[in-house]
């Protein structure tokens, strides 16, 4: 990481050390319900749908996939690419949010 | 062309590709050595990570695991990918903004103690060790089977390959080695997947054909029919399975956490080039990883199908061609109980064991074996490590085929051997050596350090791939479990908790290991005999007791951490430098 490049606040005029710090914790608070959500879609659908209430799920079928079966075997992965895309992006729009963006 | 020729050319070729890229990308400095000067391309990245990822088990064993197991296969495919969830949300950003070379950096750096550095160094090195191992039996199967050389000769050669481009080019050599043979692995799955499934039902797509109905006119889905075919023969029903939910639900919980933790797999995540690009990275990886993943329950299950059609109540004399190769290998045995020379494949043992083979020959012909007898009516022993590679034979798929299947077993087996062997290098020349006994080292000389050690390394890991200790495949529970008990909680609390302080985070990573290494030396080791349901604490076994490890870790972290000095003013800083983006903070 490049030291020289230290990244300062966006704005032109220098915002105050306190400002600084409440950027930042808004930030790291955004972050943390990101997480909490997301983690919480993660755990639904691999320990949820493909473990817990996986015999509930399989009376109704996906193709020839009984449900609770397709989300232990299928499903789950698909979604997990998709909390990761989802993460990618939305950590994007934070980071711009609260002026975190610059490299 | 002969199909054996066709072996020797993929194979030769996809060897000398390797070779070709490593001595292009040599590294000059410990910092490409390590961690390829943290340039990569996170799309690169990515791809290597899931070349470094997918190993032999996945190439080769998983979906013969799952042929056999059914739904409780399950573990293994949502296990070894929702991990990667945890990677790219929990630890990946922070610790490629921490912006060391590896994870005992971090644990020693956060928890500002040599101890602590000098436990994950422990732990590192143990995972790594028992992982390798099952690399180099699968290099040992792919060559004694295909190339036809034995075992020992197949392991050498497969170490040489290794030690060109993982001495010579350190993590920057590897890297871009583990591009080509993603790509030559994912090709070898893919194509008898896709041809399997064509045959089977009429649907090019593994992963929508095995939702589908069997061409065959009886209007059955592949799951249903492989759940009355089964059911009828004694075997519990494909979708249902035999652990208990709560094993099921440890287990995956267990892989899932240790795949977060596992240090060659963090350690690609130092590489790219910034705290975003390892989000990014840690999506791509899981993207190359899923197409496997989705597909293996395919190959696992047509698999299964072709295997009882083609073998249940053929007479041994008129067996397939591959079925012999296999016997001949040691990995099929067929034990006619009942003298009729027809194969009868039903559930239950067909003798005590692994075959040991008398060398005599049956009224068929059959090689003989001196096992202990045992109750039951199944005749046919089968190794589940065959499935995938014998595919392609038992669906009768052209030569070309089963010599790109025979090079992506290679080059899976190889890409993880290559990124553990890093690991452990780096662990001795940069965690020992330059961090703990000889902090004035020359780069130069770290640099000879970390070839050495990885030399040394790659001589360890051909010695057990030779002569494999026979408690190798009891302890890969050990690698995942330790990892989640382990360095898991400690990574973790140490970027979300400000409060951890270094006599949790070392009481907790000590409490994790030791309950979790007793708890699986006991039932794997010590008393094997013991190892049953009734046995185990909670009906965990212990494949899936990482967990309740790490909950303890938790457990006693955080009750030490709250009850000694919070840790010192930097380091509080330090977490809140990592925990913000890009340069921000620094």
């Amino acid at each position: 990481m490049d030291e020289s490049e230290n990244a300062g606040p966006k704005s032109e005029t220098p915002e105050s050390e306190e400002q600084c710090i409440a950027r930042e914790s808004g930030y790291w608070r955004a972050n943390i319900r990101l997480l909490a959500v997301l983690m919480t879609i993660w755990f639904t659908v691999s320990f949820g749908c493909g473990i817990l209430f996986r015999d509930f799920l399989d009376q109704w079928s996906l193709g020839g996939y009984p449900l609770g079966f397709w989300f232990a075997q299928q499903g789950s992965i698909y979604v997990f690419i998709a909390l990761i895309v989802v993460y990618v992006r939305r950590m994007r729009a934070i980071e711009r949010k609260f002026g975190l963006d610059r490299e | 062309m002969t199909t054996q020729t066709l072996i020797y050319l993929f194979v030769g070729a996809s060897f000398a590709l390797y070779i070709g890229i490593a001595i292009a990308s040599r590294a000059k400095s410990t910092s490409e050595f390590y961690v390829a000067d943290g340039h990569v391309n996170p799309i690169v990245n990515g791809m290597a990570t899931a070349a470094d990822w997918m190993s032999a088990a996945s190439f080769i064993s998983m979906a013969g695991l799952i042929a056999f197991q059914g739904y409780d296969g399950s573990v293994y495919l949502m296990g070894w990918t929702g991990g990667y969830v945890m990677l790219a949300l929990l630890l990946a950003p922070y610790l490629r903004k921490f912006g060391q070379y590896t994870v005992p950096d971090f644990i020693g750096a956060r928890y500002y103690s040599s101890a602590a550095r000098v436990v994950a160094v422990v732990c590192l090195i143990f995972i790594s060790f028992t992982y390798i191992a099952g690399q180099m039996r699968g290099v040992g199967i792919v060559f004694s089977r295909f190339l036809e050389v034995p075992v020992d000769l197949g392991v050498i050669i497969g170490m040489g390959i290794v030690f060109i481009y993982a001495v010579l080019g350190g993590m920057k050599g590897i890297t871009y080695t583990q591009v080509a043979q993603y790509c030559v692995l994912i090709f070898a799955y893919m194509v008898p997947a896709f041809f399997i499934s064509f045959l089977i039902t009429g649907m090019p797509v593994p992963q929508i054909g095995l939702g589908s109905a069997v061409a065959d006119g009886s209007g059955l889905s592949v799951l249903q029919k492989l759940d009355g075919t089964l059911t009828d023969l004694g075997f519990t029903a494909y979708t249902d399975g035999t652990k208990s939910m709560i094993d099921v639900f440890c287990i995956t919980a267990a892989l899932m956490i240790g795949t977060a933790g596992l240090p060659h797999v963090i350690v690609r995540f130092f590489t790219v080039p910034s705290a975003r690009d390892a989000r990014k990275s840690a999506g791509w990886a899981l993207v190359f990883i899923a197409l496997l993943y989705t597909t293996a329950p395919a190959v696992g299950a047509f698999a299964r199908l072709n295997f009882v059609e083609m073998v249940n109540e053929t007479p041994y004399t008129q067996a397939p061609g591959w079925f012999s190769n296999w016997e001949a290998n040691d990995l099929i045995a067929f034990n006619d109980r009942n003298g009729d020379g027809v194969m009868q494949y039903r559930s239950g043992d067909p003798f005590a064991g692994a075959p040991v083979f008398t060398g005599e020959t049956g009224a068929s012909g059959e090689r003989l074996v001196s096992n202990a007898p045992v109750e039951g009516e199944n005749e046919v022993y089968v190794d589940r490590d065959i499935m995938v590679l014998a595919n392609p034979e038992i669906a009768n798929l052209p030569g070309w085929v089963i010599a790109l299947v025979a090079a992506g077993g290679l080059a899976a087996a190889l890409s993880t051997a290559a990124g553990l062997l890093l690991v452990i290098s780096t662990a001795v020349s940069h965690d020992l050596l330059k961090q703990t006994f000889r902090p004035h080292i020359t780069d130069k000389g770290e640099l000879r350090a970390a070839r050495i050690a990885a030399t040394a390394a790659i001589l360890v890991a051909g010695y057990l791939g030779i002569y494999p200790p026979g408690f190798v495949a009891q302890v890969v529970a050990f690698a995942f479990g330790l990892a989640a008990a382990s360095l898991f909680p400690a990574i973790f609390m140490g970027i979300f908790s400000k409060r951890m302080n270094k006599e949790g985070a070392i009481a907790g990573m000590v409490t994790g290991l030791v309950f979790t290494f007793l708890y699986i030396a006991w039932f794997k080791l010590w008393s094997p005999e013991s190892n049953i349901a009734e046995n185990w604490w909670f009906g965990i076994s212990p494949e899936g007791i990482g967990v309740i490890g790490m909950l303890l870790n938790f457990a006693v972290a955080l009750s030490v951490a709250a009850a000694t000095k919070a840790p010192p003013l930097e380091i509080r800083q330090l977490v809140d430098r990592i925990r913000l983006p890009g340069n921000a903070g620094a």
